[in-house]
């Protein structure tokens, strides 16, 4: 790999080495909840207390606090999940195998979350539930995208073999993600267009905005303390035969 | 990096683009069943289906708003702000209807070329605003 430099490439083989990558994680994650439980704290105060209440939907619109930084984080861990494929696929590296079957349990939450608390805001805002538009339907799509992912790894006994046959499954799935982002705009939908996430200033106000960014950081971090959880456990499981795994299990005997 | 690899990354990058190219045609093709909405353009210009449900999408017309009756009937005008369409509705609306709203209405036009709605959705637009500033952005602009 000679177009990558030589430390940034010595620094990737270390940590994806699985003991390597343990202890790394080990170090990390308590760090990572104390960043995140800041940001939720302040994020849930501004959002829930200090932010006003809208023109038209009065303290109902307050569920984009929960809906928007759900719905970014489903859209968000797809792509990381088709760039880990990918990864697992061309260089056949363990760690981001499992790093790829790691996200997906959080990425499935992240969406079944989404879809609820958009539903829950659409009885009293639009009169209704659920409606097969072009943004409710693939983003239902990506449930079962994430469902899929979950439940081939589960169906294939030898693990390199399931996660070769899952990267393929998070690649192709990703043409839905555009889909999702731009139907929107591309097609007459009830649900409305983007706020914050286009070219123009965003169409919400700064008060309303600070902690809905909050929240978004906030559930990034919530993502990488979940995943680093995961992919520890996942790793142990493959290599329950290996020496690290046996030393570790000795020193906390 | 190694060929074998190499030649991994452009399959991948192959069954993507090509990945792409199929959505993209299927999407196309589909393009008029994926808009949930007709515009009342549409309407006008005939492109709507007659003796057929479909759903008809705008903005409800400042001061359009009548209720001819005691009962629930209610009568407005919908825009996209090229041509207007009647919409009847009898039921009870959802809670952002009110004039100048962007809404979505299922039902069908009648002989009278009058929209006959059976459901009526509130199109809830992107702007999220506190009160006070959308009361200073409804004012006219201060005299000098």
């Amino acid at each position: 790999m000679s177009w990558i430099p030589a430390p940034v490439s010595r620094f990737f083989h270390r940590t994806s080495s699985p003991p390597h990558f343990y202890a790394l994680a080990d170090r990390f994650i308590p760090w990572l909840t104390v960043i995140f439980l800041l940001l939720l704290g302040a994020g849930l105060y501004g959002g829930l207390y200090l932010a006003p209440t809208d023109y038209q939907q009065g303290d109902s619109y307050r569920i984009i606090y929960i809906h928007v930084p759900a719905a970014w984080m489903s859209l968000f861990i797809y792509v990381l999940m088709a760039v880990m494929g990918g990864i697992a696929l061309i260089w056949r590296m363990k760690l981001a195998e499992v790093m790829l079957i790691s996200s997906a349990p959080i990425g499935a939450g992240f969406t079944f979350v989404a879809l609820v608390t958009g539903s829950l805001w659409g009885k009293p805002m639009w009169g209704t539930w659920w409606v097969w538009d072009a943004r409710l339907t693939s983003e239902l799509i990506l449930l079962f995208l994430y469902l899929g992912v979950i439940s081939l790894y589960g169906a294939i006994e030898e693990k390199r073999a399931a996660a070769r046959a899952v990267s393929i499954l998070a690649l192709v799935g990703v043409v839905n993600i555009p889909i999702i982002h731009y139907s929107v705009q591309w097609w007459n939908t009830l649900h409305q267009g983007p706020t914050v996430s286009k070219m123009d200033k965003p169409s919400i106000h700064v008060s309303m905005l600070v902690p809905l960014l909050l929240m978004a950081a906030a559930f990034k971090f919530y993502y990488l303390i979940a995943v680093l959880q995961a992919a520890k456990l996942e790793l142990l499981k493959r290599e329950t035969t290996s020496q690290w795994v046996k030393t570790l299990l000795e020193k906390q005997a | 990096m190694k060929p074998i690899r190499k030649q991994r990354l452009f399959l991948i990058i192959l069954m993507l683009a090509g990945l792409g190219l199929a959505a993209t045609f299927a999407l196309q093709a589909f393009n008029e069943n994926l808009m949930y909405f007709f515009s009342t353009s549409d309407v006008a210009a005939g492109k709507a289906p007659t003796n057929a449900v479909f759903r008809l999408g705008g903005m409800v017309v400042k001061g359009s708003v009548e209720r001819p009756n005691a009962d629930l009937l209610v009568r407005f005008k919908l825009s996209d702000f090229e041509k207007e369409v009647t919409v009847e509705y009898s039921g009870i609306l959802p809670d952002l209807f009110r004039e100048g709203q962007g809404i979505v209405a299922k039902g069908q036009l009648d002989s009278r070329g009058v929209f006959v709605a059976e459901e009526v959705l509130a199109k809830h637009d992107e702007n999220y605003m506190p009160p006070e500033v959308a009361g200073s952005l409804k004012k006219p602009a201060a005299q000098p």
